[in-house]
């Protein structure tokens, strides 16, 4: 049998995130409770997040634990290996001044002026002094950067968050925040497709495919989080926990008691 | 004459001296409890190089172990491995109670130490998932012993993996917390086994004894309201009021400086705090028993033959597991395993047998040894205290603060570790 490249890959990791690994079912000895059960338990709950799909979302997790392993972490390593960190840096500082658009269309909708302001100073600066984003000459002046997103302007206009659900590539993510990340990518690519930057070249869907490509990989260079690389059996719990309350208290909502 | 005078006044003067050096130590956070959450300033942590030789190791130290599928991304223990190119000494490091090779106190440490030319492999800590699954024989973890001699045999997998690629003049020995007691453990057996034949081993803010550090930690949780059966509604009402806090302040993201001005403010009481350090040790601790269940099916918390699958939902064995004390992981699972081995052991006998007075002499004889602890580390009481003194008088550095570990990463600590260990090979 031959592999027929990634996408024999891709579909090979789904099969066997989805299913796990087969088990003989055969001579299983029967079950026997346990000393300490939850029964026992007179307490609230914590580091809880609503998770109706939990078999799913830890599938997911396993998935994009197989996709780091196979596909993006060895692609991140190579590109780390054969690019001088100077043009890593200078790669990310143009994604993250790019990303400011959609910083800004956010603090707008949210009716922040004076994080709108310092947002539209970042852009105009970095994108001038700083060379396209390649510096970040902003910061240095007091203008902070502050990440903002469709998901977060939901979260800020009391959209409730709804149940955790784990994306494969994105990961962890809610109802609500996948939502906001389609809206930011569709906002993105129709102001990409009105300015058509590479209309001339003639390789306009070529180039662009690169660019996304490249985004992604650096994407995944800039977020040292490694699936299950805490060792601790309880991390997708944690991992869920930590998502969902730095959303919510990022987006200006209370947690529930 | 007037020389010798001046010789002996300042012979006399020496404490004094050293006194006033100690006043001046500039590590700036008083609290104990504190400096454990927060550590040391980022703006007095010594800068380190970013790059350095570096590949993650993973062992296979038990081949027939028969692993659960909700541990199936545990592909053998995992070490973080630093290596020079030239002939160079070798630091073995053993991370902290319930953390892994990638701890950020022992990242640091393997950083510092590759920095001034010493090869590092890290290890993690044997109440470790890692290490339950894929290193401990017995699958139980907490015996000093028994830990030491699977740690050794890990170090020994490990020397032999990377023995092709790097030349290493002579071996040294160093951990923290739990792992610095364990080092004891380990430097002793070698002295049996002189496979590495350490040359010198660093104990930082060791436990004397397991039992009673164990207990000090249960303590700390023992403060909040309604006792640790609450510690629940306890972690929430903490997380409501640091929600609050973030959103009442001008804060950019949840990030350093908003972590830092929380202690600035004085958003937590002394109890509170307290009870959150109290919390993460029943958090790390949830996951050892956790995995040592599955190891050894034992039926503690899981149902004794029961299949794990990795999609299956763990939530109510967190939530088990992370109500379970110290102790009741010692009277009920930990005694019980042992006993069961040696028929006739008492529990008084295996409790002494955590603690380094079991090994006293040899720790009292050996000149290989050195400590580094803090006056205010809350693991220790004051008899222990008075008895690391005692025991390693001469060999033990005693700073006034920094809680436990809390002041690893200052500069004044960082130079002391470091200089402990080049002794020898730098003075060549």
């Amino acid at each position: 049998m031959r592999c027929r490249g990634p996408w024999m890959i891709l579909a090979l990791m789904l099969a066997l995130s989805l299913t796990g690994c087969a088990s003989p079912r055969g001579n299983r000895l029967a079950e026997v409770a346990p000393r300490h059960t939850i029964a026992e338990f007179r307490d609230q709950r914590f580091a809880d997040v609503d998770d109706p799909w939990e078999g799913f979302n830890r599938s997911m997790y396993r998935f994009n634990f197989y996709l780091d392993k196979f596909v993006l972490i060895p692609v991140v390593h190579g590109y780390e290996l054969v690019t001088p960190t100077f043009v890593q840096n200078r790669v990310s500082g143009i994604f993250n001044n790019l990303s400011e658009i959609r910083n800004l269309t956010n603090s707008m909708v949210q009716l922040k002026g004076v994080e709108s302001a310092t947002t539209l100073g970042r852009f105009v600066t970095n994108s001038t002094l700083g060379l396209g984003g390649m510096f970040d000459p902003a910061t240095r002046l007091g203008l902070a950067r502050r990440d903002e997103d469709f998901g977060k302007t939901l979260g800020y206009w009391g959209v409730e968050s709804g149940p955790y659900l784990v994306l494969p590539f994105f990961g962890p993510s809610s109802v609500r925040d996948t939502g906001g990340l389609a809206v930011d990518t569709g906002v993105t690519y129709g102001i990409y497709t009105a300015v058509d930057p590479f209309a001339n070249t003639g390789n306009s869907l070529a180039i662009s495919s690169g660019i996304t490509a490249l985004e992604a990989v650096d994407m995944r260079h800039q977020q040292s989080f490694r699936y299950y690389e805490s060792g601790y059996p309880f991390e997708y719990y944690m991992v869920r926990f930590l998502y969902h309350q730095k959303r919510e208290i990022e987006s200006g909502k209370h947690p529930a008691e | 004459m007037y020389l010798r005078v001046l010789i002996i006044s300042w012979l006399l003067l020496l404490p004094l001296a050293a006194l006033s050096a100690e006043t001046e130590y500039g590590y700036p956070i008083p609290g104990a409890y504190e400096a454990t959450i927060l550590g040391t300033p980022a703006s007095l942590v010594p800068e380190l190089p970013t790059k350095m030789r570096f590949r993650q190791l993973v062992l296979e130290v038990l081949p027939d172990r028969k692993k659960s599928d909700v541990f199936f991304y545990d592909d053998g223990l995992r070490c973080s491995f630093a290596y020079q190119k030239q002939k160079a000494p070798l630091v073995f490091l053993i991370a902290g109670t319930g953390t892994n090779d990638r701890a950020a106190k022992l990242m640091f440490m393997v950083k510092a130490l590759y920095a001034v030319g010493f090869h590092v492999i890290a290890l993690p800590s044997p109440s470790h998932a890692n290490f339950i699954v894929s290193a401990s024989r017995s699958g139980v973890p907490g015996d000093l012993t028994e830990d030491s001699a699977d740690l050794y045999r890990a170090m020994e997998t490990a020397w032999k993996k990377v023995a092709g690629d790097i030349e290493v003049s002579s071996f040294y020995l160093g951990g923290y917390s739990m792992g610095a007691t364990q080092s004891a453990f380990v430097a002793k057996l070698d002295e049996q086994r002189r496979v590495f034949n350490f040359k010198k081993v660093l104990m930082i803010n060791p436990a004397v004894s397991l039992y009673n550090s164990g207990g000090k930690l249960e303590e700390l949780l023992k403060q909040i309201p309604g006792g640790p059966k609450k510690e629940g509604i306890f972690f929430n009402k903490m997380l409501t009021k640091f929600s609050e806090y973030y959103s009442y302040g001008n804060f950019v993201a949840i990030n350093d400086d908003f972590l830092y001005s929380i202690y600035t403010e004085k958003l937590f009481s002394p109890e509170e705090t307290a009870g959150l350090i109290g919390l993460t040790f029943r958090i790390n601790l949830a996951g050892m028993i956790f995995a040592s269940d599955v190891v050894t099916n034992s039926g503690y918390v899981v149902p004794k033959n029961r299949v794990l699958k990795s999609s299956d939902s763990l939530s109510d064995y967190f939530m088990v597991a992370t109500h379970l004390s110290f102790y009741d992981y010692i009277n009920e699972y930990f005694y019980p395993y042992f006993k069961k081995q040696r028929p006739g052991l008492t529990k008084d006998a295996l409790i002494e047998a955590q603690s380094l007075r079991s090994i006293e002499g040899y720790l009292k004889s050996s000149p290989k040894f050195g400590v580094m602890t803090n006056e205010n580390d809350f693991i220790l009481s004051k008899a222990d205290l008075d008895y690391l003194k005692r025991i390693f008088a001469g060999r033990i550095k005693i700073y006034p603060r920094g809680g436990h570990i809390g002041n690893l990463e200052y500069k004044d600590n960082l130079a002391y570790m470091v200089a402990f260990f080049q002794e020898k090979e730098m003075l060549r």
